[in-house]
């Protein structure tokens, strides 16, 4: 019996430690919840606007920049104003597409119908492609997204913007649930939505790798406030590294949920 | 007679195993297929599924699409949460699976060898495992039994597609369940009866017959599992256009088959070493210690010999699963789940730093041993450091006056180990290391005779050296001076050379030591009682690795039951946190240990007899 604690002792405590470890050990990150759909209001949009959330679902929902990053996993397409036409040319290019916006288009349908040179599947000299098709499987675009994202792209890699905004929602698109549409009520609960507490000192939260937000409204105004939300790195806040902080919530909070913020810490004093 | 039994049953095996996956075939609608519509599987998928297309049938059956459900689809029981029942359920059918598929296989190969060397302790240490594992093979049946339910009253609709899509081989399965039964008793209780002659060999194919049909079980089971990873066969709506096979035999689904019965036998080694440990530890007499001791032994070298090939099975399933779907590659490595593979490494250090404390305590049953001891505290600090290389994340997580005073998120110095091509060296390095240890061990009690001894000592001398130099200069090439997407692809040089050195120097052994000198006696049971400990630490930490590894596993499918064309819409269709992973984990692992203590007291007590004086009549 003695032995048997013995051994029961002792496999607890080796279990123990590993599960103290993975709880306490490591950083614990919340994974982002699935995405929802969103109604898109296309008839009230404009060019700009398109273009921005062509942007959002491009580092979002589309999952391009988990692959078109500077780690080198895929083209990047901030020149793509630039290569379209010459890869078009190229006698490599299977094909059907006469415009940019139509080689665009078809890189995110038929991905193998032209492989940049390297980054081809592992074995078929470049005639396949790795890249998904953003309109099936996990990413499931609709069609209106995918045109927003061609008007991102062109408009970020030096083209003519070309697309056009769809008239009519995209088909299929499904009507989100109220409370995912609404937008959030409090500058707290922006606050929490965000998870600005992660980096920030503000309002209850403890965070430490940013700056402290608990009295900002003391030594800034609402512009310079706005100016960091939307674009962190314009000015870098003494004693503290740049490229830190997301630059997206710009795309990501409603304008109804950034002015809420930008009062809320302009007015922590 | 030998090569002719040998023969016989080598038929047997294979035939048993091609009629195995014929079943399904002969199912009902086994043949139902549909012209091949688009896959929706990702890019990657596409070829692979247009080569399994399957041809037009006039009695084609018709698929449902995927369903589209809402949190209301799936039922509730008050007080219990779905995923937690499911996953805990599934988790220990797994633990005990494992278990009871591997164990046959080493059994066979122990009472092979028992009847070559006709020594009967192989014998009775074959029957012995397999007495353990009859008892874990009805908590499997049960915790299965249980986990079908469990995914019919949570997910009903998942259930329902799934078995729509594999009904053929999910009939196949029960009856092949019920023949696997039937032989795992033919082959336990008739251990003592099909003894000597060609009984012997009925009863070596009855375990071969074990093996074939547990194997097939767990490749059909797999099968399920991995469709829903990388679906085949299926368009994007969901709708299935192919036969039994084609959904079988899905993408991923060789890549974890390979995994897993490496993983298993390692895993059932491991589970059986513990055993051996508890029984030494609680030895009555010196003959009692010596036998556990050995037993301990072989079950400590089978973990250790399935554990070296197992990285390898890992970097390959970890390849074929980017190769399928680079987006799921990422998720599962530069992702949510990147830095579980820091939490892997402490689990893996654990297990080959156990591995080898006990190789080294076992040094100490022959007094020949004492020649290689000093050469053990460099082995340690070599296996150290690489695990501390392994366990050095990418980026560290730090507050912002140490993220001011260090410059950056990467360490000066040691951010350099952080990326893949330190931790391939790394694992290499352990791998390389380990087997060093073991050669060791196996020449302590021997002086080679053979005239080139030193030759085939200067060889292998030669051979780790060149093997080393190479494994780094590998590692610091493709880790510091080429484009990232490069860099991985030092992993198969580098496994190469590693599988080099340890072939070829087990070659050169073998015939070195061919009639070779003792020159100090092996003493079973003399182990110190702290060795026994390193193997409940390689079978705790092994149980705790599988379990974090299918947190993984199941979780890279994220919000998909069924990847990309089977929406999860249930309340828990969210990745959770490592900590709340490592709950269950833990909740999980202390069950499970809970039923291993249970079904090994149980093999301890069938073996008591009490006798109760005076309790029954006496009889005339």
């Amino acid at each position: 019996m003695n032995i048997f604690l013995r051994v029961a002792a002792f496999s607890l405590l080796m279990v123990a430690g590993f599960w103290g470890f993975a709880s306490f050990g490591i950083p614990q990150i919340k994974p982002a919840p699935p995405p929802v759909e969103e109604k898109l209001d296309l008839g009230a949009m404009t060019m700009d606007q398109f273009i921005a959330l062509g942007g959002k679902i491009f580092n979002g929902k589309g999952t391009c920049t988990l692959c078109h990053n500077k780690m080198g996993r895929a083209p990047m397409l901030d020149q793509i104003g630039k290569n379209a036409p010459e890869r078009l040319k190229d006698g490599r290019y299977k094909g059907t597409a006469k415009t940019i916006e139509e080689y665009i288009f078809e890189s995110m349908t038929k991905p193998s119908a032209y492989v940049v040179a390297g980054f081809g599947k592992s074995g078929t000299n470049d005639t396949e492609s790795p890249m998904p098709v953003v309109t099936g499987g996990s990413i499931g675009l609709k069609e209106a997204e995918v045109k927003a994202v061609i008007a991102y792209l062109q408009d970020s890699g030096g083209a003519e913007v070309t697309v056009t905004i769809p008239a009519m929602p995209a088909a299929g698109a499904e009507a989100p649930k109220a409370e995912e549409a609404a937008p959030l009520k409090t500058a707290q609960e922006v606050i929490a939505k965000f998870g600005c507490g992660a980096c920030h000192k503000v309002a209850d939260q403890t965070g430490e790798i940013g700056p402290n937000l608990t009295k900002i409204g003391a030594t800034k105004n609402k512009e310079y406030i706005r100016q960091s939300i939307l674009d962190p790195d314009a000015v870098i806040a003494k004693g503290f590294a740049g490229g830190m902080m997301p630059p997206t919530f710009g795309e990501q909070l409603k304008a109804k949920e950034l002015e809420m913020l930008v009062n809320y810490l302009a007015g922590s004093k | 007679m030998l090569k002719r039994n040998i023969r016989i049953i080598g038929v047997v095996f294979l035939l048993a195993i091609s009629a195995m996956f014929m079943l399904p075939a002969f199912m009902p609608a086994a043949s139902a297929s549909e012209a091949a519509a688009p896959t929706a599987a990702p890019a990657a998928a596409d070829s692979a599924a247009a080569k399994t297309a399957a041809v037009p049938d006039a009695n084609a059956v018709t698929y449902p699409p995927a369903p589209k459900l809402t949190a209301a689809d799936y039922p509730t029981v008050s007080g219990v949460n779905p995923r937690v029942a499911v996953w805990l359920v599934a988790q220990l059918h797994l633990w005990l699976g494992a278990f009871v598929v591997a164990v046959p296989m080493f059994v066979f190969i122990i009472e092979s060898i028992g009847m070559a060397t006709r020594d009967e302790r192989y014998d009775n240490m074959a029957y012995e495992f397999i007495k353990v594992s009859i008892t874990a093979y009805s908590l499997t049946a049960i915790m299965g039994g249980l986990l079908s339910f469990s995914l019919i009253l949570f997910y009903p609709d998942v259930f329902k597609y799934l078995a729509l899509i594999f009904k053929e081989s999910m009939f196949a399965y029960a009856l092949l369940f019920f023949a696997e039964s039937a032989v795992l008793y033919i082959y336990y209780y008739g251990w003592h009866w099909l003894q000597g002659g060609n009984r012997k060999w009925i009863h070596l194919t009855f375990g071969l017959l074990l093996n074939a049909f547990g194997i097939t079980l767990m490749l059909l089971a797999n099968s399920w599992t991995t469709f829903m990873m990388s679906p085949a066969a299926v368009d994007a709506a969901g709708v299935f256009n192919g036969n039994t096979w084609e959904a079988i035999h899905n993408f991923l689904w060789n890549p974890i088959n390979i995994h897993r019965v490496v993983a298993n036998v390692a895993y059932g080694g491991s589970i059986v070493g513990a055993y051996a440990g508890f029984k030494f530890l609680s030895a009555k007499n010196k003959e009692e210690r010596a036998h556990y001791d050995w037993v301990g032994y072989n079950a400590n070298f089978i973990a250790i010999a399935a554990l070296l090939p197992l990285p390898f099975a890992g970097y390959y399933l970890t390849a074929e699963l980017y190769a399928y779907s680079q987006q799921m590659g990422i998720t599962l490595m530069g992702g949510v789940f990147a830095w579980i593979f820091i939490i892997q490494a402490v689990l893996i250090g654990a297990l080959f730093l156990s591995a080898n404390y006990y190789l080294w305590c076992g040094m100490g049953r022959s007094d020949g041993a004492n020649r290689y001891n000093p050469r053990i505290k460099y082995i340690a600090i070599v296996l150290v450091a690489a695990f501390l290389v392994w366990f050095t994340p990418h980026t560290l997580v730090l507050t912002n006056s140490e993220l001011k005073s260090l410059g950056g998120p990467y360490h000066k110095y040691l951010g350099v180990f952080g990326i893949m091509p330190a931790k391939n060296t790394a694992v290499n390095f352990l791998l390389t290391f380990t087997f060093m240890s073991f050669m060791f061990y196996r020449r302590a009690n021997k002086i080679a005779t053979v005239s080139w001894a030193t030759t085939g000592n200067a060889i292998q001398i030669a051979l780790f050296t060149m093997g080393l130099i190479n494994i780094v200069t590998l590692g610091v090439y493709y880790g510091y001076f080429t484009n990232t997407v490069y860099k991985v692809a030092a992993s198969i040089p580098q496994v190469l050379t590693t599988l080099t050195i340890i072939i070829t120097s087990t070659i050169i052994d073998t015939l070195m030591y061919k009639g070779a000198k003792d020159v100090a006696p092996l003493h079973w049971g003399r182990m110190p009682a702290r060795s026994q400990y390193a193997l409940f630490l390689l079978a705790v930490s092994f149980t705790w690795l599988m379990g974090l590894m299918g947190y993984v596993r199941s979780g890279i499918r994220q919000h998909w039951h069924v990847s990309g064309i089977f929406r999860d819409a249930s309340p828990d269709a969210y990745t959770p946190t490592l900590g709340y992973a490592a709950n269950i984990i833990t909740i999980g692992t202390i069950i499970f240990m809970a039923m291993v203590i249970f079904v090994f007291w149980l093999s301890t007590i069938s073996g008591k007899h009490v006798v109760a004086k005076g309790y029954w009549k006496e009889q005339a």
